[in-house]
């Protein structure tokens, strides 16, 4: 044992000595023979003699050498050092091919690493918290559009708190805060700033620390208590320059002075874990007197108890939850709780899409490998003499496999170098596009693992597209080889055969990757068409401040000043509508109760009596461009004094009026009898993907104190306006904080950015399949002209035409197009279906997916084929002939 | 040269590079390939050279160690001298090596009655 150890220290010791004791060798053999010819010659033989007889003896100094060396070094990484310095020189002496090859395999892993790396972060590895097993995510009702059936009153929540046992412990955060609504001093200019409230037990239940200062203190929590915010890591960063002295300083934020406790550390992201696409930058703690009668505001997280399931929590929930409902009637009963995993909440809903993607880059995989495979074979044809060379030098097969190997090993390598290069470049990209509502897509980088998942692909690739363009070449009788020096022969053909099926292979996998990127592409140009019920085109938002120095005690004073606000905004050169709103489609939402009086619901249609609720002030359905069926818009006229009315669209007029004219009627509105003045057209209000539920809309001034949200419609550029709006509203309030237009376009975009996301990708990787696939095409017809130009100038010779010729050529690629077009469709009906759960409005077996990817992949083969097609018919039949 | 020499068995020419060591005390590569010749009878068949990849091995286990030196005859030479462990390697072998000559003998001799019978 310590022999063997030693031994092989020594060995590894002497494979980097090697001059050294070659030299030694050298000098002990020399002495050898010295010896041996002084004794040879005290025999009585010459000098010449003796000097024969002791090589003769010592049998061969070289052999002499390379044992020994054998025997003190590492012979396998000998030979490996050796392929490897071979296959350098051969590399470069062949440059284009090194470079087309490691270009293909970069792209081919690259991609891999990138779509590797999103997948690893959002699907594979836990949440980035302590023990992320254990929390769940719990939500009111199924209908999660509704952002009021996700979430809780104060009441509701403190009561599960204490009655439940299968929790650890219940924390929450206060959902409908949205982007820049609250406000920071910096130097004397206010500055808007997005803020989240949560429990004061919501970091010690996620188990986040933070990396200065501490967490809330129980005080600080209580109503009266000391103002307290936690500042996340980035913002931290950009807006007080990473100074750790600020912990314990008090800033200003919407007019009040609160003292930064501390900062959480960088691997914490509330926005992208729970709200992605948006960007949280600092925290408050929820004073939960000052929102007990905000209604449903809480959304809920829990830990579980170790040894406590999700189901056996549900179980309890289920138990648990009539008994609070009966002890809360104010609420009117009906909250519920169905617990699922936090990672399932955060991430579930994207996970067919991911495994979409992943298995789309996997067949980019595939397909390089065929590309190279070809590649190789060409290349192999050409070098078959090398090999009969070597072998009749006396390499054996396996070394010959050897080689190979190591040179599309060397060759993988250096594509996985530059892959990773790009998927680096690539995913810094991906995770600084802030306009991505994706979970978690900031955090994504080339982690350990992702290097190792590079390194697995980088060496199946090299063994899955270098094996048998090895095994064909090694295993090429010596004969054969060297005779094939001359003409074409019957090992020439079936080496194009083994070709041929090579590129039907790339044809048909790039077929069903162009098929699956071209559903998803319709699904979503399908989308883009969606009759949003608003237009987005030509209309901007922007957050306006008029509360803080119009009374907030007196709603009757603000509205003056608001509607004094929007005279003037609307007065502006340019500005066709504007109007506000408390919250925007496709944004934050909230629901209240909403019935026709006197009508009778069934068990089934009580579900769904809840609409969702916006509260507006006239115009603001002109400047979003929603659409009036009937009645009237909400007009100025509509005050706190006069009836309550609303405006509904028309699911919600379908479901409570059947049949019937809903104008004039009366409707339990959250409590208060309204009348219906106006229908307007559904408007997509929580995903552009969605059938839209009852809406309505509500005046300011009935009410009120809410929304900050004004919408202009204008047909100018919306920064063009921005100055003039901002200096209106700063004439107003000289408070008021410079926010930019957000186009309500950018609103629509982040709600379909995971889909574009997708499609982009998904787009992408077929194209570079289409790519490969017509490169491949090209290799191997081009290559077949050049190997039978021969043939080709005979029959020339023989009476045949420029165009038959042109046309045989041609024939034979769209031929493998054809075969290859054929197996992908088929293959695509069985991926199709299994994606059919991502597309939209667009049936599996789409027939224009179908054909028109069938029509490309013909024209991209027709045109890879044409160009050797055309140098085939230019053949001189003299020159041909004379050739070889 | 006799028509019929032996091949050395593996591991063989090893065991006779440390037993020719530990009877001669330390020797050149030289040297120790032509007192096994003649230990032998000229009857192995060893190419003087292979003794070069059997002493780097067992130097490289530790069992023989090397000095450069010069021979009787005033010539530089390496020569090579075994160690303690090399000596407790040996004794092993030795014995493993008898019994397995010893086996071997009464197995060849038991076919040799049974073909007299």
């Amino acid at each position: 044992m310590m022999a063997s150890m030693r031994e092989l220290l020594n060995r590894m010791r002497s494979f980097f000595r090697k001059k050294e004791l070659d030299q030694d060798l050298d000098a002990e053999l020399g002495s050898h023979l010295e010896h041996a010819i002084d004794e040879n010659i005290q025999r009585g033989m010459t000098a010449e003699e003796a000097r024969r007889q002791a090589l003769i003896r010592i049998g061969g100094v070289t052999q002499a050498k390379e044992q020994q060396r054998e025997a003190r070094g590492l012979p396998a990484l000998d030979i490996l050092m050796q392929d490897l310095r071979y296959t350098l020189r051969t590399l470069r002496r062949d440059r284009s091919f090194a470079l087309i090859a490691i270009l293909i395999l970069a792209l081919g892993i690259g991609a891999n690493i990138v779509v590797f790396s999103v997948v690893n972060t959002i699907l594979l590895r836990p949440l980035p918290f302590h023990d992320p097993q254990q929390l769940v995510w719990i939500t009111g009702g199924n209908d999660a559009k509704n952002l009021s059936n996700v979430t809780y009153p104060v009441a509701i929540y403190e009561d599960y708190v204490r009655q439940n046992q299968s929790l650890q412990s219940l924390t929450s955060y206060f959902a409908f805060s949205a982007a820049n609504e609250d406000r920071l001093m910096d130097h004397g200019v206010e500055k808007p700033i997005t803020a989240f409230m949560v429990a004061g037990n919501f970091f010690q239940t996620l188990g986040v620390q933070p990396t200065l200062g501490r967490l809330f203190t129980p005080n600080e929590c209580q109503k009266g208590g000391r103002p307290a915010v936690l500042l996340t890591y980035p913002f931290w960063r950009r807006q007080f320059n990473a100074d750790p002295s600020i912990v314990g300083k008090v800033v200003t934020m919407d007019n009040q002075p609160v003292t930064v406790v501390g900062v959480l550390p960088s691997s914490f992201n509330f926005g992208s874990i729970f709200l992605p696409g948006m960007n949280v930058q600092v925290l408050f703690p929820i004073i939960m007197d000052d929102i007990r009668n905000e209604g449903d505001a809480l959304a809920l997280i829990g830990r579980l108890k170790p040894g406590v399931t999700v189901a056996g929590a549900q179980a309890e929930a289920n138990a648990l939850f009539p008994r609070i409902n009966a002890a809360h009637p104010e609420f009117g009963g009906g909250f519920q709780a169905i617990i699922t995993g936090l990672k399932d909440h955060v991430s579930g809903n994207l996970r067919r899409s991911l495994i979409v993607l992943w298995s789309a880059v996997g067949l980019i995989l595939l397909i390089v490998c065929v590309n190279l495979s070809n590649l190789m074979l060409a290349r192999a044809a050409a070098r078959s003499q090398e090999f009969a060379l070597r072998s009749a030098l006396g390499s054996g097969r396996l070394r010959l496999i050897r080689q190979l190997l190591t040179e599309s090993l060397v060759l993988s390598i250096a594509g996985a170098f530059l892959g990773l290069l790009l998927a680096c470049a690539g995913i810094y990209a991906l995770a600084h596009s802030s306009s991505i509502a994706i979970p978690m897509l900031n955090s994504v980088t080339v982690n350990g693992t992702a290097v190792g998942w590079t390194v697995l692909i980088t060496v199946a690739t090299a063994v899955f597209f270098g094996l048998a363009p090895a095994l064909k070449m090694s295993g090429k009788n010596l004969q054969e080889s060297l005779k094939e020096m001359g003409r074409g022969s019957s090992t020439g053909k079936m080496h194009e055969r083994l070709r041929g099926t090579l590129v039907i292979l790339e044809v048909a996998l790039s077929c069903v990757l162009l098929i699956g990127a071209g559903l998803l592409l319709r699904s979503f140009l399908r989308i883009m068409d969606v009759d949003l019920g608003f237009q987005p085109s030509h209309a901007a938002t922007m957050q306006i401040d008029y509360q803080e120095q119009n009374d907030y005690k007196n709603p009757d004073r603000r509205y003056a000043a608001l509607q004094e606000i929007l005279r003037r905004v609307q007065a502006i050169p340019g500005i066709e509508a504007a109007g506000v709103t408390d919250n925007l489609p496709l944004e934050r939402n909230r629901g209240w109760g909403f019935s026709a009086v006197g009508r009778a619901y069934t068990k089934e249609e009580e579900k769904n009596t809840d609409a969702l609720v916006y509260i507006v002030t006239p115009g603001y359905l002109g400047a979003m461009g929603m659409h009036l069926i009937e009645g009237r818009d909400i007009s100025w006229q509509d005050s706190s004094k006069s009836e309550p009315v609303a405006v509904i669209n028309e699911t919600a007029a379908r479901f409570n009026w059947p049949g019937q004219d809903p104008i004039g009627r009366m409707a339990m509105v959250g409590g208060r009898k309204s009348r219906i003045i106006g229908v307007i057209s559904d408007v997509r209000e929580s995903s552009v993907e969605e059938r839209s539920s009852s809406q309505m809309y509500l005046p300011w001034s009935q009410n009120g104190p809410e929304g900050n949200n004004l919408v202009v419609r204008t047909k100018l550029a919306p920064d063009v306006l921005e100055s003039s709006v901002m200096s209106t509203l700063r004439s107003m309030n000289p408070a008021q904080p410079a926010t930019e237009f957000r186009p309500i376009q950018q609103i629509v975009d982040r709600a379909v950015s995971p889909r574009r996301f997708f499609v982009l990708l998904v787009g992408a990787f077929a194209a570079l399949g289409l790519i490969l696939a017509s490169l491949g095409i090209y290799g191997v017809i081009s290559y077949s002209v050049t190997q039978r130009t021969q043939e080709i100038g005979i029959r020339m010779a023989l009476g045949a035409t420029m165009g038959r010729v042109q046309r045989d050529v041609l024939w034979r690629t769209l031929r493998l197009a054809l075969l290859g077009i054929a197996l992908g469709a088929a293959l695509s009906f069985v991926v199709a279906r299994l994606i059919a759960a991502l597309l939209f409005a667009t049936q599996p077996t789409d027939h224009a997916t179908f054909a028109g990817v069938a029509l490309l992949l013909i024209a991209v083969a027709f045109f890879a084929g044409y160009i050797p097609a055309r140098r085939a018919s230019r053949i001189d039949p003299m020159i041909a002939l004379r050739n070889d | 040269m006799v028509d019929s020499k032996l091949d050395l068995l593996q591991g063989t020419l090893d065991l006779m590079v440390l037993q020719t060591l530990a009877a001669m005390g330390a020797q050149h590569g030289y040297g120790i390939a032509r007192r096994i010749e003649q230990v032998s009878g000229d009857a192995v068949l060893l190419n003087q050279g292979t003794i070069y990849a059997s002493l780097v091995r067992l130097q490289q286990r530790g069992w023989i160690s090397a000095e450069w030196g010069v021979s009787d005859n005033n010539r530089k030479a390496k020569f090579y001298s075994i160690t303690r462990t090399g000596r407790r390697q040996m004794a092993n072998d030795a014995a493993h090596w008898q019994r397995l000559a010893n086996v071997m003998g009464r197995m060849l001799a038991m076919q040799e009655d049974g073909g007299a019978q």
